[in-house]
């Protein structure tokens, strides 16, 4: 097993159409990732990004479609629709496990503690044991540096306290890929470093992350890989070097020409 | 004054457990009824949704008093048909009569408290739980109802207190609650006051019942208020957080 998984993506997404309504957001995006790739997706608003990366974990359900991660594979049609039966539930539940995700706006749980929030993932979902979880969440915070404020309540932290907390949640579930979405955008310009700073260190220790910033510097210096998404397709993609660089398309220029 | 309240405590004290033991009981029926129910009214089923509408509408839109009626009064034009199903003894007791329309009354408005609540909780943190593979009672066990029922304390208290006050009328079904015990002592001795010494046991029941809730939701708002000293405190243990806390302002 550990062989083929070796040589298997760690995430590998085909062919995601979804549309809400009349509106089609995606219309055939496809993403391979491997062990230890950085990928940012980068794109204007609309240009359906974050939808993309809320398809991967199935907070949105596509309409068309495959994912697969960790060796399964998920089949998205039409007629198949969120818990429709219970395998698929529960094969949905399995891959999210398998998927860390951070929100643009942190979404930690206000009733538990820092502590708590980091516990619980792996307490109840992974069913292992209390003890050796809380040591597992004690060494994640401090090296978020949030150990000391580990019984604090999360409407007690400042926005980028919050967001290295939310990155320690995600950790905590031991994904083999991790999901950022927007890490930074809610955050006030001079809490956005002490979490990029967190990111950075994940991607250096080779994590396997897909993120969608605006952070365009921050998606240079960190990403193996850049994709860039235009009206629910993806425009142009490549190393950081080429696409900031030497962009090709047309959009691209305009786009980057408006970030700097 | 007062001869009357030496002379008739014991009647007085009698009522009042009575009005506990009525208000008690339908009060917490409703309370394990309305989560379900409330639950139910939420589902995009229509089939589940339009019943549970019916109820409520029925019995908020009615009077308590005509319902009391309705169900003791009017359960004894079909005594053969009830006494056929076995279930006569039930429907021919006041007592019974009265906490089966205090519950269904109050399950009523408490489904339409926890529906708030429910819709008031914050969607990302739900999304969140989601997002690590959480299935839907365990969503609803660790995130929603604790949220729901902090959000809903407060308005399921002063329905409680609505109870406790309504559950006077059940004197007029024979009950002999602080109410109904009031109605006989003032019959026999003509002594106004009488009415004043009710008063004041509903009123400190009430005053009692205000204090506890108010614990209560301290207790489950406590996230929300900022720890004393947290330098000091000891090493934190996981969901054993620190009891002292003061107000943020």
């Amino acid at each position: 097993m550990s062989t083929s998984l070796q040589s298997e993506p760690a995430l590998h997404v085909e062919e995601l159409h979804k549309s809400f309504g009349d509106i089609k957001v995606l219309k055939g995006v496809s993403l391979t990732a491997k062990k230890h790739d950085v990928i940012s997706i980068i794109g204007s608003s609309g240009s359906g990004k974050s939808t993309f990366l809320r398809c991967m974990n199935l907070l949105e359900f596509p309409n068309a479609g495959r994912i697969r991660v960790h060796g399964e594979q998920l089949e998205l049609s039409q007629g198949v629709e969120q818990g429709n039966s219970k395998n698929l539930q529960s094969q949905i539940e399995r891959i999210r496990s398998r998927l860390g995700m951070v929100f643009q706006s942190f979404n930690l749980w206000s009733h538990m503690s820092v502590l708590e929030n980091v516990m619980l993932g792996p307490c109840t979902v992974l069913k292992r044991n209390r003890d050796s979880v809380e040591i597992q969440a004690k060494a994640l915070l401090s090296r978020v540096g949030m150990l000391e404020k580990s019984h604090m309540y999360p409407d007690h932290l400042s926005g980028g306290q919050k967001q290295r907390v939310a990155i320690a949640r995600a950790l905590a579930m031991e994904p083999d890929v991790m999901l950022f979405d927007e890490p930074t955008s809610a955050l006030d310009p001079e809490l956005v470093n002490e979490v990029l700073l967190v990111i950075r260190e994940l991607a250096e220790e080779g994590r396997t992350m897909i993120m969608v910033t605006h952070e365009m510097r921050f998606a240079r210096d960190v990403s193996s890989h850049v994709i860039f998404l235009h009206q629910g397709k993806i425009e142009e993609q490549g190393p950081p070097e080429q696409l900031f660089n030497a962009p090709k398309s047309e959009h691209l220029q305009r786009f980057l020409s408006t970030q700097y | 004054m007062f001869e009357v309240l030496i002379d008739y405590w014991p009647k007085l004290l009698d009522g009042m457990s009575m009005t506990l033991k009525l208000t008690f009981i339908s009060v917490v029926i409703a309370g394990l009824l309305s989560l379900p129910l409330a639950i139910l009214r939420r589902s995009k089923n229509k089939a589940f949704q339009w019943p549970i509408r019916l109820f409520v509408s029925f019995f908020r839109g009615t009077p308590l008093l005509a319902q009391l009626f309705l169900i003791y009064y009017g359960s004894g034009q079909f005594r053969e048909e009830l006494t056929d199903l076995g279930v006569w003894w039930f429907f021919r007791d006041p007592f019974y009569c009265a906490l089966f329309t205090f519950a269904l009354n109050s399950t009523a408005y408490q489904l339409e408290i926890l529906r708030g609540g429910l819709q008031a909780v914050p969607y990302g943190e739900i999304e969140a739980g989601v997002a690590l593979g959480m299935k839907r009672t365990l969503l609803y066990r660790t995130i929603i109802l604790p949220h729901t029922y902090r959000i809903a304390l407060p308005a399921l208290g002063n329905e409680i207190i609505l109870m406790l006050k309504g559950s006077a009328i059940a004197s007029v079904i024979t009950l002999m609650d602080v109410m109904g015990h009031t109605r006989r002592v003032f019959s026999q001795t003509f002594d106004i006051s009488v009415y004043f010494w009710a008063a004041i046991i509903y009123l400190m029941i009430t005053t009692l019942f205000v204090f506890a809730w108010r614990l209560l939701e301290k207790r489950l708002t406590r996230h929300m208020y900022y720890p004393v000293n947290n330098k000091h405190l000891p090493a934190p243990k996981a969901l054993n957080p620190p009891k002292e806390t003061c107000h943020v302002n």
